[in-house]
């Protein structure tokens, strides 16, 4: 028997303290980790300095001229004097504050959606109502706009029209589709699923193919197609492909039982997917989603390659300007930089949204 | 031989002022599996009727052909004198009539608990928001749930759940109740609560049907305790008969494994 | 009236309003196809695969000339889209596998570099890497002239990497036979030291016998055979390099794009895999003594891999379809060539853009079919 007095807590020993226990855990636990430690110092040390030197310290942010970027970083000038095209392609500088409204309400939108205090009716009206409105501010001809051809539309006003119009328009396709691939009637299912399975095993960039030249085909003579408008017909169609099939993962998730609930209530069968099921679903569904819209996002990029002058495009478009020649560099950073602002952000939210769902759930 | 005899003599039992539930030489196939031989059961009104038996033996599918969860290939089920077939109208009326209480609850987890119970009524029977609000409270107050109304059900323990799902049932003013196995997938201190509840149902006269394997609840308010295995009904019986004098083999061996213990 | 409240009935008129419907709509389409292609004169059929193509494609793995038809154009096409993806794959699964295990590793500078990479390379449209490996990196090679050089056999200019070429004179077959003969006796020394390991408990190595049993016996067959293959040395002459083997920056961009960015996905892939595996599986297996070595290799991997394995083949797909991109710097795959060139020659978008979706197809069907049975495989028994 024995009786012991209660002990205070102590410091722990020097070399479990503070930083140097995090360096001794982190870094060199092992002779492997300390050679690894090493060698990945030296890589860092091989790549970030220049690359540091290159983007900012080298780097020329002042003046109007090419000759005002003598130094061996980058040009940063050529890229603010080439701005606008970056952002708004050819759109004529009278009707830019259309671009820039259309713009606004995009992000309003996207804000709106973000925010969990603004009601239900009032994120999917935005939502819907986003493609529409665009297209009409931006197009004009109505309400005394003036015209401006699709064609003028470019860099980064285009890839978020195409973005914002394949994102909203896949999804209910989509949606119809992944119901029909579920559903009990043979000939409807076998319909989606040739669909579905066709899309998804094909190449973006056939898709695109077949929407600019063979789409025109399929209509009567009289019937024009809009270059832009055979783009986001083919981009459409090809989410909507991938959207089913995240819709689908949803589906499955919901236990049999709440079909059998709805449906021990009378609730038909639009009724209870409606109301009971696909509510959950989607909900299941959203990372899965979000991912596919980040892809969609980078595949806007393809519409280059059918002619269409998106802000991959602006690139090159840029660089050919006598007054500026060899700036590629410039021009693939920048636009690499814009297109990763915009996917890493949305990839973020994704991440926040499935730990918010997951809570939900958890009690 | 003997265990023809054990149904017919019970026939005296039933109550036959108004058939509620009738199936009649009902069978069914899974594939090739015969899963539901020769089913005939008749239900009359407030009649509460246990279905008992090991798991396998057909009871929760032939509960499920009643509301039509599940087909049947041969036979008739009537519900109140309307056929349960593939006519869509007479599916919305039978299933008006007929509500079901699941073992796993089945509440929606999207929607509040009040939500849950006026689904049905404002979008399959068309009431007014409020009308349907006043008639979902009155019921959860019933089931001594109403201080939740505005929880969501993963927020309420099981015993909560399946009260919330038995109010669900009730807001369509059913004259039918269903219940498969209510209270099998509570936690045992749970499942008192759940039955008390089905008890003042039963006295106040509704038709229950009422797969369980709460033998106390059977001995205390059925009318009638019927015991399946291998999809026929074996044996049938007030519960008085059926527990202490057990006539078939077959029932006698499932009552001496459940009461084991 | 009752039968039209049977709901069965309703089902079959449903699927035919549906079937009536989608006949009605590819008859309207392919009424007014048939009509606008003979208002633009555009031939129709599947003839125009038999007449010369008339035009040169800079990379043939199979034979092509002048003569050469446009069903020789598709050939070629899809040689050179099945080898980008064959290489692309390799490499990918390599750096991807990598980058998956640094991102693992308790080395934080390791794990946050492989992170960093990660984040980097997946948030870049595929289209923007390989232009940019073509437009910015390739084209600061320096001139033919001046080009890099290692060991004087292999060279990296603004035309692309040259490295010697294997030629293989009569009696190399023998080499082949080596080859083949060092994997049956490989599989045969497998199969005996797991039967050893599971008779006596002894173990072998037998990755390191194997290993080298398969260089050595093609190595002894070259030599038996009296060294019938040579190197064939690029060697410069005049403005550009002949002999050896080429690689062209535009296989060469395609490449590193689709190597670098399909990586990502698959170190993702390979993280989820083994992080799925439930901690306490490890900590049995150490419980148990196992090495970490064999922990991995009899515990995590054959659990991590069920999981791994359906997204990392997906990513396979993904890269042969976007090896389609080659459009944009020209390296002469199936799109590129087929539906590109051809396409504009004869005017049958049609047929072609139909026959390159039904050749993709073809592959990402076969590949899904191969998948679906390994899952089925793989699954673990449940009750």
């Amino acid at each position: 028997m024995a009786v012991y007095s209660l002990k205070t807590a102590k410091e722990p020993p020097l070399g479990e303290r503070g930083a140097v226990a995090w360096i001794r855990h982190n870094l060199l636990s092992s002779s492997f980790n300390i050679l690894f430690t090493i060698l990945s110092i030296y890589i860092l040390y091989k790549i970030l300095p220049p690359l540091a030197h290159w983007l900012f310290l080298d780097a020329d942010f002042v003046g109007d001229k090419k000759s005002d970027c003598g130094g061996d970083g980058a040009c940063w000038i050529f890229v603010f004097e080439k701005l606008k095209m970056f952002i708004y392609g050819f759109y004529p500088q009278a009707e830019l504050w259309r671009a820039n409204l259309t713009i606004a309400l995009g992000g309003a939108t996207v804000l709106i959606a973000a925010l969990d205090r603004s009601p239900k009716a009032l994120k999917i009206i935005t939502i819907l109502l986003l493609p529409i409105v665009s297209v009409v501010l931006l197009s004009g001809g109505y309400f005394g706009l003036a015209h401006v051809e699709t064609n003028a539309w470019g860099g980064l006003l285009l890839t978020l029209v195409i973005a914002t119009v394949g994102i909203v328009l896949s999804f209910p396709i989509g949606v119809l589709f992944a119901l029909g691939r579920q559903s009990k009637l043979p000939i409807i299912k076998t319909l989606s699923v040739f669909y579905i399975e066709l899309i998804r095993g094909v190449p973006l960039i056939t898709v695109l193919f077949m929407a600019s030249v063979v789409l025109p085909l399929f209509f009567p003579e009289g019937i024009d197609f809009d270059k832009l408008i055979r783009a986001l017909i083919g981009i459409t169609l090809f989410q909507a492909a991938y959207v089913a099939e995240n819709v689908r993962g949803g589906l499955q998730a919901i236990p049999k039982g709440q079909y059998e609930a709805a449906d021990a209530m009378g609730l038909t069968y639009w009724k209870s997917m409606r109301l009971v099921i696909l509510p959950q679903a989607i909900k299941v569904a959203i990372p899965n989603l979000v991912g596919s819209f980040i892809s969609l996002f980078k595949d806007t990029s393809l519409v280059m390659i059918i002619g269409l002058f998106d802000l991959l495009s602006m690139v090159k478009l840029t660089a050919n300007d006598r007054d500026w020649l060899g700036m590629d560099t410039e021009g693939f950073v920048f636009v690499a930089i814009v297109y990763w602002i915009f996917n890493f952000t949305m990839s973020r939210y994704s991440k926040r949204l499935e730990r918010k769902l997951d809570t939900n759930n958890r009690d | 031989m003997q265990e023809k005899k054990i149904i017919e003599s019970s026939s005296q039992l039933r109550d036959l002022s108004e058939p509620m539930i009738e199936l009649n030489g009902v069978n069914k196939w899974y594939g090739d599996f015969h899963v539901l031989k020769d089913i005939n059961l008749n239900v009359g009104k407030g009649e509460i009727v246990v279905v008992a038996g090991p798991s396998g033996s057909g009871k929760s599918t032939m509960i499920r052909c009643i509301n039509r969860l599940e087909e049947y290939q041969e036979g008739v089920i009537k519900v109140k004198n309307i056929e349960v077939n593939a006519d869509v109208k007479n599916l919305r009326d039978i299933r008006s009539n007929v509500a079901m209480v699941f073992q796993h609850f089945n509440l929606f987890p999207h929607l509040s608990i009040i939500d849950n119970l006026t689904l049905a009524p404002m979008w399959v029977y068309n009431k007014p928001k409020k009308e349907a609000r006043d008639t979902a409270m009155h019921y959860l107050e019933r089931v001594n749930i109403a201080e939740q109304a505005d929880k969501f059900p993963n927020q309420l323990s099981g015993g909560q759940q399946q009260r919330v799902a038995i109010a669900r049932a009730l807001c369509k003013s059913p004259d039918i109740m269903l219940f498969d196995e209510p209270t099998s997938a509570l936690d045992p201190e749970m499942i008192g609560e759940v039955l008390d509840v089905m008890i003042s149902l039963a006295k106040e006269g509704k038709t229950m049907v009422c797969v369980t394997h709460e033998m106390g609840f059977a001995r205390k308010v059925a009318d009638r305790v019927i015991f399946m295995d291998e999809g026929q009904i074996v044996e049938e019986n007030d519960p008085e008969t059926f527990f202490n004098n057990p006539e078939s083999d077959r029932l006698k061996l499932f009552l001496e494994q459940i009461l084991a213990h | 009236m009752s039968f039209l409240r049977n709901e069965k009935v309703r089902g079959i008129l449903y699927q035919l309003i549906t079937i009536i419907g989608f006949v009605v709509f590819v008859f309207y389409i392919a009424q007014n196809t048939s009509h606008n292609i003979e208002a633009r004169g555009i031939k129709s059929g599947l003839d125009f695969m038999n007449t010369t193509a008339g035009f040169d494609i800079t990379e043939t793995p199979i034979a092509y000339g002048h003569n050469s038809t446009h069903w020789d154009v598709f050939k070629v096409g899809l040689a050179n889209t099945l080898i980008i993806s064959f290489f692309g794959i390799i490499l990918t699964t390599i750096l991807g596998l990598i980058i998956g295990v640094a991102r693992l590793s308790s080395n934080w500078i390791i794990s946050h570099m492989a992170a960093g990479y990660i984040e980097i390379f997946r948030n870049i449209p595929i289209l923007l890497q390989i232009l940019f490996w073509y437009n910015v990196v390739l084209a600061s090679m320096p001139s033919v002239r001046h080009s890099f050089s290692f060991f004087d056999s292999i060279f990296i200019n603004q035309r692309g990497i040259f490295i010697p070429n294997p030629i293989f004179e009569d009696g190399s077959w023998l080499i082949g036979v080596g080859f083949v003969a060092a994997i049956i006796v490989g599989w045969f020394i497998s199969r005996w030291a797991k039967k050893r390991h599971d008779e006596t408990g002894k173990g072998f190595p037998t990755i390191w016998a194997n290993l080298s049993i398969l260089i050595l016996l093609p190595l002894l067959a070259y030599f038996v055979a009296g060294e019938p293959a040579h190197l064939d040395y690029p060697a410069l002459k005049g403005f550009n390099f002949s002999g050896g083997k080429t690689f062209t920056p535009e296989f060469l961009a395609l490449l590193f794009a689709l190597t670098i960015y399909t990586a990502t996905f698959i170190a993702e892939a390979i993280r989820s895999g083994i992080e799925a595996v439930n901690k306490g599986q490890k900590e049995a297996a150490t419980a148990l003594g196992l090495t970490p070595m064999q922990s991995l290799k009899l515990v995590v991997l054959p659990q991590a891999i069920r999981i791994s394995i359906p997204p990392i083949i997906n990513q396979y797909l993904n890269l042969a379809k976007n090896s389609s991109l080659a459009a944009a710097v020209g390296y002469p795959e199936l799109v590129t060539v087929f539906a590109g060139t051809s396409l504009n020659i004869t005017g049958q978008a049609l047929e072609i853009i139909g026959i390159t979706m039904l050749t993709y197809l073809i592959i990402s069907l076969s590949v899904s079919v191969l998948l679906n049975w390994f899952n089925n495989k793989m699954k673990i028994k449940e009750r």
